[in-house]
């Protein structure tokens, strides 16, 4: 009935569908395409760096203790033959938290595999060239990246919550900072994303704006 | 009255001699000044001053004498860094108390540490090691500029006695000199009345040979001199490399009063060995073996070794930067003799002797000279600067002459507090010295310090010598007894300050927690033990009286500063450990009992609960211990 009815006057909803599925079905112009495959080979160096970095400031370490989240492995600094890693863990377990294992973060194993699978997908759609496809990829990783934020997020608030009731000092429950600068204890602590999330977001922007790009069926059709 | 009168003269003269003395050994006739008020205050001040937070530009590395120990400080500021334990246990850093550096040590616990001598690439520092001599043990060390850490003693080295001439390396640390300061009878424990020291006693000089890569030490070669005393050397360098010197004092071979029997004849030697014909010789078998060395007899095996006269008991001989010239100094005389290394060589290659000493030739003192330098009074040590001024230190005059090589004129004289010994200028004994510091090593202080009472501490005094006055800009004050030091651009160095985990090549080490154990086998008890913020593990563990305890202590750390001690009350131990060292403790449990441990290197805000126990079994078991406790308190009661 309602395709009866639309195909001889189509309701507002209707159109609005007809012109969803026109717009899903729109090819993607040479162009969007090439800034697909930009945006798939933006991953590859996404490997390279951190997608979060942690910065602990203090009077004993004026440098800083790093800690770098990578989209695989837990780094810390190595600055002056120093394990900032083993560091960070060693001053926690005065507040008893839990020691920061790389095992414990099963982000490192899915997440390179998300990635690697983006980068098929985006590929797969500067393939195919169509529009569906490359929305597609959006959502899913607009859906991957925040809840990768989250999870991560969580674990390490986690870490801040569940302090051994033993331990010699006791300091409230926390939550690591996210983005800017907190205070805990006597470390100033700042945490920023790093250069692998920025290209993240610059393959979702790609990919934004190879839709934008391809928006309007061209001249040719 | 005329006895009156003798007696008036007597005790004139007395008093005449006694001035004069003084004026010529006292030193303290031209009372180094304070420094001027205004100006050259400020302008020393800011020349000294390194602001908290900044860091020195040159490292000072003092030999620490008697005391066994390198003392680190930093140039300008003159600030002590650190002590590097050498020849001596040390509590500070656990050194002698662990297995590994109680077995460098010996059996000794002392030793008189002499000259140091860093490393050479190309005649100049490299900063891989130190070398320093142990003149009573007849021992040299390495330290390692890695890690600031004795990593090698060797000896007491096969029939050296007095182990005074060394440890001055080749150009390129081919070799480190060894030299015999007292003759004796040879191999070392041989007894032979002191009536036969001139034909029996024989003195000896040699080489060290030094692995480039490891820095590993190996006797390399001796030689057998006469009974001289071998006093100081140098390694030729440039236009002198593959020669090796050292002075000679007795050159009469005379025992007793050395002070009175050594001093009778107006020259003494420098010996210069030719060491890559003494590599010759020992390569083609010119040699015999005593025990267990490579010797070389210069009777049987010319061309090594020739004697230079020298001005009276000479105590510093110094290659100039180029090595054409050869400072050497007589003590008790004026002057200072600049030696030529191409007329050595010519007038070895035209037999130019006035004789011999035991077979070895003797040179024509005026055929070898090029030049007698008018510096002063009791002339011993030569340093050199960037712009080809030489700076002798005057013991008596208690002074610094600075003359200029080549045209051989003094042209400037600074008085120093008091006694000058040794000195050293930035690199000031490489092929590229870098002027604009030097620091005279002085014998005596007098109260130029807070008193400390009749055990004063030594002296030394930083002198800018960057323009054409040398002045002095800073005092400074050693543990005794500095006999010599180097001063190295910090540059050149790059020291690490953790050992990292995976360097650790301890097969004990552990690194996690849950890795320790005690396992016993008989009555051996072997404990892999961690050390971390802030705990011991295990933090108890129990063995019984008379067990071999063998702890393999591991330092978990990872980041700087992060040393732990472990002090055990009643057994003599006291272990430190860097972050990521493992060190071996080892003792048997000779005392029933309870005995705590605990962290001796302060660490953390729970220092004080870094502790445990070690609870020693007695023989007989709990319940004889008990009745013996019993049996104490009730004798106690009564």
């Amino acid at each position: 009935m309602p395709a009866t009815s639309a195909a001889a006057q189509p309701g507002r909803f209707a159109r609005k569908l007809n012109r969803a599925n026109a717009f899903f079905d729109l090819p993607m112009s040479l162009r969007s395409r090439l800034i697909l495959v930009l945006a798939a080979l933006l991953l590859i160096p996404s490997f390279l760096f951190p997608l979060y970095n942690m910065t602990l400031y203090s009077n004993q370490f004026p440098d800083g203790l790093n800690l770098y989240i990578y989209s695989y492995s837990l780094e810390g600094g190595h600055a002056q033959n120093r394990d900032d890693l083993r560091e960070i863990n060693t001053l926690n377990h005065y507040i008893g938290m839990r020691p920061l294992l790389e095992s414990d973060f099963s982000e490192f194993k899915w997440i390179p595999l998300l990635v690697g699978l983006f980068f098929i997908l985006a590929l797969r759609a500067a393939v195919v060239g169509k529009m569906s496809n490359v929305v597609d990829v959006s959502v899913m990783f607009l859906y991957f990246g925040l809840f990768s934020l989250w999870s991560f997020y969580h674990r390490l608030n986690q870490y801040g919550h569940n302090l051994d009731p033993t331990a010699a000092v006791k300091v409230p429950p926390f939550a690591p900072p996210i983005f800017g600068e907190k205070q805990l204890a006597n470390f100033t602590v700042y945490s920023y994303p790093g250069a692998a999330s920025f290209l993240l977001i610059g393959f979702f922007l790609l990919l934004a704006l190879a839709i934008w790009m391809s928006r309007k069926p061209s001249a040719a059709q | 009255m005329r006895n009156k009168s003798h007696l008036k003269i007597l005790i004139g003269g007395s008093l005449l001699a006694a001035l004069v003395l003084a004026l010529m050994f006292g030193g303290c006739s031209r009372k180094p000044k304070r420094l001027a008020q205004g100006g050259d205050v400020t302008e020393a001040a800011v020349a000294t001053y390194v602001a908290p937070g900044d860091l020195d530009e040159y490292y000072l590395f003092y030999s620490g004498g008697q005391s066994g120990n390198v003392y680190v400080a930093g140039v300008p500021s003159m600030r002590h860094i650190a002590t590097i334990p050498v020849f001596t246990p040390y509590p500070g850093t656990g050194y002698g108390f662990d297995k590994q550096t109680k077995d460098m040590l010996g059996g000794f616990t002392w030793g008189d540490a002499h000259h140091t001598a860093l490393s050479e690439t190309n005649g100049d520092y490299d900063g891989r090691w130190l070398f320093i001599n142990d003149n009573a043990n007849n021992r040299v060390a390495r330290i390692d500029l890695r890690d600031f850490k004795t990593k090698q003693i060797i000896g007491p080295i096969p029939n050296v006695s007095g182990n005074h001439g060394s440890s001055f390396v080749t150009p390129n640390t081919e070799y480190v000199l060894v030299g015999s300061r007292f003759s004796i009878p040879l191999p070392r424990h041989t007894y032979a009345p002191v009536e036969q020291y001139a034909t029996v006693y024989k003195g000896v000089v040699g080489a060290l040979a030094i692995d480039p890569k490891t820095g590993q030490m190996s006797v390399g070669w001796e030689i057998l001199m006469p009974p001289f005393d071998y006093d100081l050397g140098d390694a030729g360098k440039g236009a002198s490399n593959g020669w090796a010197f050292w002075t000679c004092y007795n050159s009469e071979r005379a025992t007793g009063k050395l002070e009175v029997t050594s001093t009778q004849k107006d020259r003494d030697y420098i010996a210069a060995v030719n060491w890559k014909n003494a590599e010759q010789a020992i390569k083609s078998g010119k040699f015999k073996m005593l025990d267990g060395v490579k010797v070389i007899d210069p009777k049987d095996t010319p061309g090594v070794v020739y004697l230079m006269p020298c001005s009276k008991s000479p105590h510093g001989v110094d290659v100039s930067p180029d090595g054409k010239y050869i400072i050497g100094s007589g003590k008790l005389q004026s002057i200072t003799t600049a030696f030529n290394i191409e007329k050595i060589q010519n007038a070895i290659q035209t037999k130019n002797f006035t004789g011999d000493e035991d077979g070895i030739p003797v040179l024509k003192y005026e055929a070898i000279k090029d030049a007698e330098i008018n510096v002063g009074l009791g002339p011993l040590h030569t340093q050199f600067d960037d712009q080809g001024f030489a700076y002798t230190s005057l013991f008596v005059e208690s002074a610094i002459a600075k003359w200029k090589l080549g045209t051989w004129e003094v042209v400037d004289k600074i008085p120093v507090a008091y006694n000058i010994g040794h000195l050293t200028a930035a690199e000031g004994d490489t092929m590229h010295p870098k002027g604009k510091y030097l620091v005279a090593l002085n014998k005596l202080s007098h109260g130029r310090h807070l008193s400390v009472g009749p055990s004063q501490p030594e002296s030394s005094q930083l002198i800018n010598i960057s323009g054409d006055k040398m002045k002095l800009i800073y005092d400074a004050f050693t543990e005794p007894e500095p006999h010599y030091a180097q001063i190295i651009q910090a540059s050149k160095l790059k020291p690490i300050e953790v050992y990292a985990k995976e360097d650790n090549k301890d097969p004990n080490a552990i690194w996690d927690v849950k890795d320790t154990k005690v396992d016993r086998t008989g009555n051996s008890v072997k404990v892999k033990m961690t050390a971390v913020r802030s705990s011991f593990e295990p933090n108890h563990f129990e063995v019984n009286q008379g067990d071999h305890v063998t702890i393999y202590l591991t330092n978990i750390e990872q980041t700087t500063d992060e040393l732990h001690g472990f002090g055990l009350g009643d057994y003599d131990i006291n272990v430190v450990v860097d972050p990521g060292e493992t060190k071996t403790i080892d003792f048997v449990a000779s005392k029933p009992g309870v005995f705590p441990y605990y962290c001796t290197n302060f660490c953390s805000a729970l220092h004080q609960e870094m502790q445990g126990y070690l609870l020693v079994k007695p023989k007989g078991g709990a319940s004889a211990a008990r009745a013996k406790t019993g049996a104490a308190v009730a004798g106690g009661v009564q």
